[in-house]
């Protein structure tokens, strides 16, 4: 024991000769972590809120009862229900604007409510009482109420000039949500008897009729867990993504973590070598190693949680927003952590040091006794570990090329990507390896021939640093070129989606005639596109129906992938639909396919007669004429309306049709406002990706700077002899300079077409399967060669300062080197 | 019967929209908070059917069946069917959902061995739950207490009723073999020394026949009924602690309702009615009756009593009672003992018994 830890103190003491080796250590280690940690409480975050979400309707085996074609239906329908036996308890949901701001209202039925679900929204002694009697309670989280900007028992009134009932904060509300009495809903919703869910938790009694008996075919039972897995499954895909790119910056991380622990390993060679010709046995020294390492990571651990937990609350806001945007999916704003969260970043720093610094435990128990300490046998180990490493970066790229032709699914692609990464970055020293050979091969002045050969020598040493700055530059390419690729085209597709001047919607189906004539008036309006809207489940995927008029401001700016040559005749024919790309895919459907929709009077065929991108959306769309949809679903709102006018006639349109119907119409903007808005939710939905993409570089960046710092002391001895045999030292670092600009040239040079090939995986693979839609592939030739100049910036930035201080070495200290040799 | 239930109607559901906090305190302000409401006055005639139907203007009122059944080899059952109605404020009845009144019903059957039962809610004013007078039916989910369909007009004469649990269900005829007897002074019945109140009368000459289903099994029961009709404002003083309750079905033909409210501070109070075998009731003075426990019971991790002596002085009763099933807790939101009893003594027969407030 005595003896394990004077060995655990005399390996320690190596750090306090090289602190900057132990920094690199300690700043992999917690980077490490801390970016796997960060990414993983946004991720947990999320999920929570989800559940959360979901729990009122979902909780302790709670099931559904829902309108088959969606909307609403009468509440008679509930009465009906009940006398027939089936306990179940009614709900209303819908939309508020707020200050402009949309809330999901729900409308909730306590006295019947299922007590499980219930109980989090109105329990305690006089919670039921103040709910039910007027004006009742309106129950929100904490967030929820500092959205509002509102203060407790304040009542606050909606957009449309209906007022809410006093505001009630419960830490464990439903995020995002305004819960208020079903009676209160339908007031404010202006649905008068309507409920939009029935849920239950005791089974129905057993004399009761079968739910098709009591309510037709107007209503479905929700399977278990769909509820909760739509808004899973909708945003899986993102926070798989989120994953893959918390996994590869750790994945950066723990080189480091091997680079800083293989040289701490090679500087202590020597040390190591004597403690083990005095007796120390190779049991003892792994027990200290281990400890040592387990120490470490413990401390260098706890900082990167930490960190990460830092990250993750400074990137919840942009994560809350995209996914409030693109899946109207809310997530509390304030980070709430299980204590497993904590441990298991613990333990990732843990595992991922062991297996970082197995190898030089590994050798270190295996070390002859006597083995002489050079460079140049480590060399010469260090190359069978680059055959070794290039045989598994071979497996790598084959296991890629298996994914690309046999694989399936999301997780096939990220294994795609992951065996392509790991497999070019495995590669990349036997590449730079074969560069510097022909660079050798070509030389022909002595200092020239030096200078190749001593590359190649130092390409060991490096060469972790160089794999870990190959894959940060390549994702930065690949994400590059996805987001500048998305970013073009979903502008590009923005402007031909929204041709329109005005959009607004409206809020009961009495108003819209009256709307419809006042606008048909108006001599500036020149089209009025009404839009209505249902929602259905098609192959178990949560879709829209848009009902639209096919007129020619779409006939001439609707984007599509692909129609028929009379989409739109076919359309204004009701013998037509367009699909949405996901839609498309999702239900394996092309051009001319016909496809059967559940409609209020039975299966209605449509043929499907154009394919159109709708990037963005999670759910499936299909867009059919307007009149048809009022036939199929009669009981559709009309709910939406676009108009043509003199761009310059905007501002006054919005104002006279706001000062003629008032709180009847809502949402009204204008073009640009709503492009505005979707370029927002788009720069807030790469904001998260493009930090985790900068900081992966950056930790590239640190890898690089402390090999050059921890290869500084080894350097010397090699750049000695040259400078006894006339070289100055200023020329000496001159070379040094170019040795490191040509490995990072080169190297980012074999990242760009791996940061192409990237990107295509990511637009034309894992975008399809995790969204349903394709991307073009787009080459940025500018980003390009900003990339390069970043690769060039990152290595010269890490290794100046080894430079300068090897220039102001005093010659006395070169000198030394021939005394020192080992 | 009694008030037995209005203390725990609004304890129960209902406690929090008076916002009683407990027992001791709470009921005080009782007095004040029916203001608005409709109040009890000696002399006010009941009328049939109308008042089988609800009453809005009053606070609260129930409906409330008991049974004493047998199968074909004798053995004892009891069922219960009750409907609540509160209201959280006076005024006219609103509509839809801004409707005041809560409505609770609460169903049992009982058998030497079993006691099974259910309860449910119901906000007023969408059709979940209600009364009607003529014809009568009284309802909530697909509990049902109504005048059969095959004799409309026929009030509480005929009448069918049915229930069901998790693991129990029931579906009775009732045929009414005497007339309704109104308790206290003409259907005036006080509840305290102050002048405390509640209309009430009862039906307590059914006849019963049905199947009952428990845990799967079909059992062909048959028996005698006993409905009670109570509404009120007003009822209770802050210090009544809860009540025992007995409805008494005797061979001859005659019944007995007594009740007493047990009070912290004073003696309690106590009142009843001797229904003679042809329906005239004759209302017992306070000093009349003597009900005593006999043994106490531990249930739910309670103290109760189990055995009773119950006195009746101007009639000569002197009986002991013994429950069916000493295990008939209704642990519903708002728990209490009901449940079937049997008696000997100076008189036979057959009742239920409700316990409160332990």
């Amino acid at each position: 024991m005595t003896q394990a830890f004077w060995t655990f103190i005399a390996l320690v003491s190596h750090w306090r000769r090289h602190p900057v080796n132990f920094g690199a250590l300690f700043v992999g280690l917690a980077i490490a972590t801390a970016l796997w940690s960060g990414v993983q409480a946004l991720n947990e975050h999320a999920r929570a809120s989800y559940d959360r979400a979901a729990s009122i309707f979902g909780a302790g085996g709670a099931r559904s009862i829902v309108p088959t074609r969606g909307g609403s239906v009468s509440q008679d329908l509930f009465v009906k229900l009940r006398l027939a036996g089936w306990k179940v308890s009614p709900v209303l949901e819908g939309t508020v604007r707020i200050h402009g701001k949309r809330f999901r209202l729900i409308g909730i039925e306590p006295v019947t409510l299922p007590r499980e679900a219930g109980v989090a929204v109105v329990a305690g002694e006089g919670a039921l009482g103040a709910f039910l009697k007027p004006p009742g309670r309106m129950i929100v989280t904490p967030e929820t109420l500092r959205e509002l900007s509102a203060a407790e028992s304040v009542a606050i009134v909606i957009d449309g000039g209906k007022t809410l009932p006093p505001i009630e904060a419960l830490a464990a509300a439903l995020p995002g949500a305004l819960v208020v009495d079903i009676g209160v809903a339908q007031a404010v919703l202006n649905r008068p008897e309507q409920i939009s869910r029935l849920i239950f938790k005791e089974p129905p009694s057993a004399v009761a009729p079968p739910l098709a008996t009591v309510a037709g075919d107007a209503l479905r039972l929700v399977p278990p867990r769909e509820e909760e897995s739509d808004i899973r499954r909708l945003t899986e895909s993102f926070h798989l993504n989120l994953t893959a790119f918390g996994l590869l910056a750790c994945l950066v991380g723990f080189f480091i973590v091997h680079a800083a622990f293989g040289l701490a390993f090679e500087q202590r060679l020597a040390m190591v070598r004597t403690m083990r010709a005095v007796g120390v046995s190779a049991r003892t020294l792994i027990v200290a190693m281990l400890g040592e390492l387990a120490l470490l990571a413990l401390v260098a651990g706890s900082a990167g949680v930490g960190a990460g937990y830092l990250l993750a609350a400074a990137l919840l806001p942009d994560m809350a927003a995209s996914l409030d945007g693109l899946y109207g999916a809310r997530v509390a704003g304030q980070l709430a952590l299980d204590p497993m969260w904590w441990i298991s970043g613990l333990g990732i720093a843990v595992i991922g040091s062991l297996v970082a610094a197995g190898g030089g435990l590994f050798k270190a128990f295996y070390l002859p006794v006597l083995m002489a300490a050079q460079p140049f046998a480590w060399r010469q180990v260090q190359q069978k570990f680059l055959w070794r490493r290039s045989v598994l970066g071979a497996l790598g790229i084959a296991a890629f090329l298996v994914a690309h032709f046999y694989g399936k699914g999301l997780y096939a692609a990220f294994g795609m990507i992951a065996g392509l990464l790991l497999g070019a970055a495995l590669l990349l020293p036997l590449l730079l390896d074969g560069v510097l050979r022909l660079g050798e091969k070509y030389a022909s002045q002595p200092l020239a021939q030096w200078f190749w050969a001593d590359c190649r020598q130092q390409l060991p040493g490096l060469s972790l640093a160089l794999m870990a700055l190959l894959l940060a530059l390549s994702t930065n390419v690949g994400v590059g070129a996805m987001v500048e690729g998305f970013r073009k085209t979903f502008t590009q597709w923005l402007d031909e989606r929204l041709v329109a001047e005005v959009y607004f919607e409206v809020a009961g189906n009495a108003e819209t005639q009256q709307i419809e004539a006042w606008l048909e008036k108006r001599p500036e309006v020149s089209a009025i596109l009404p839009m209505s809207k249902i929602k259905i489940r098609l192959g178990g995927w949560p879709v829209d129906i848009v009902g639209m008029k096919p007129h020619e401001t779409y006939r001439n700016h609707f984007p599509m992938l692909s129609e028929t040559g009379d989409a739109w005749g076919e359309l204004q024919r009701g013998e037509g639909a367009l699909v949405s790309e996901q839609l498309a895919r999702r239900l394996d459907l092309a051009l001319g396919s016909t496809l059967d929709v559940p409609a209020a009077d039975g299966q209605w065929r449509v043929r499907i007669a154009g394919i159109f991108p709708d990037y963005g959306n999670p759910k499936g769309q299909l867009r059919i004429d307007i009149d048809r949809l009022m036939r199929l679903w009669p009981e559709t709102p009309r709910m939406g309306y676009s108009l043509r006018t003199a761009p310059k006639a905007v501002p006054e349109l919005i104002d006279a049709l706001q000062t003629e119907f008032g709180q009847q119409i809502s949402q009204i903007s204008d073009q640009a406002a709503i492009k505005n808005l979707s370029m927002r939710i788009f720069e807030r939905t790469f904001a998260v990706t493009a930090a985790l993409n900068l900081l992966t570089l950056l930790v590239a960046g640190i890898a690089l700077l402390a090999n050059f710092l921890t290869l500084g002391n080894v350097r010397l001895a090699q750049l000695a002899p040259v400078w006894a045999v006339g070289v100055s030292r200023m020329r000496l670092a001159q070379l040094e300079f170019l040795r490191v600009l040509l490995l990072a040239a080169v190297t980012s040079a074999f990242a760009l077409p791996l940061g192409l090939a990237l990107a295509w995986q990511l637009v034309a693979v894992v975008n399809v399967q995790a969204f349903g839609w394709r991307l073009p592939f787009h080459v940025f030739p500018a980003q390009l060669g900003q990339t390069v100049a970043l690769a060039l910036l990152t290595a010269a930035a890490a290794a100046i300062w080894p430079i300068i201080r090897f220039v102001r070495i005093t010659p006395a200290a070169l000198a030394k080197v021939f005394a020192n040799e080992r | 019967m009694s008030v037995r239930h209005i203390l725990f109607i609004l304890v129960a559901v209902l406690a929090p929209l008076i916002r009683t906090a407990s027992f001791a305190d709470g009921f005080a302000g009782l007095g004040d908070e029916a203001k608005g409401f409709a109040v009890v006055t000696a002399g006010t005639p009941i009328i049939f059917p109308r008042d089988f139907g609800a009453h809005p203007g009053f606070r609260t009122e129930w409906w409330y069946l008991t049974a004493n059944l047998e199968d074909s080899s004798g053995a004892s059952y009891g069922i219960q069917w009750t409907l609540f109605r509160q209201a959280s404020a006076p005024g006219k009845e609103r509509k839809g959902w801004a409707n005041q009144n809560v409505w609770m019903g609460h169903a049992a059957v009982t058998s030497g061995t079993e006691h099974l039962f259910a309860e449910t809610f119901a906000r007023g004013g969408v059709g979940q739950a209600g009364v009607t007078a003529e014809p009568f039916a009284a309802w909530i989910d697909d509990w049902r207490f109504a005048t059969r369909d095959d004799a409309p007009g026929a009030g509480l004469a005929r009448m069918t009723v049915s229930a069901n649990g998790a693991d129990f269900r029931y579906t009775l005829d009732l045929a009414a073999e005497g007339s309704i007897v109104l308790h206290g002074k003409d259907g005036f019945s006080l509840k305290s020394d102050d002048g405390r109140a509640s209309y009430y009368f009862s039906q307590p000459f059914f006849k019963v026949d049905g199947v009952l289903v428990i845990r799967g099994r079909e059992v062909k029961v048959s028996g005698l009924g006993w409905m009670d009709r109570e509404w009120s404002s007003q009822p209770l003083t802050a210090t009544e602690k809860g009540w025992d309750w007995f409805s008494l079905h005797f061979s001859n033909g005659e019944k007995l309702m007594v009740f007493r409210l047990r009070d912290e501070t004073t003696r309690g109070f106590s009142a009843g009615t001797w229904i003679g075998a042809d329906g005239t009731p004759q209302a017992l003075d306070r000093d009349d009756s003597v009900l005593k426990p006999l043994s106490e019971m531990t249930l739910a991790g309670r103290i109760l009593p189990g055995r009773w002596r119950l006195q009746v002085r101007s009639h000569g009763l002197d009986i002991e009672t013994t429950m069916v099933n000493p295990d008939s807790w209704m642990a519903t939101r708002f728990s209490y003992w009901e449940g079937p009893i049997g008696f000997r003594g100076t008189h036979q027969g057959k009742g239920y018994l409700e316990m409160t407030g332990y």
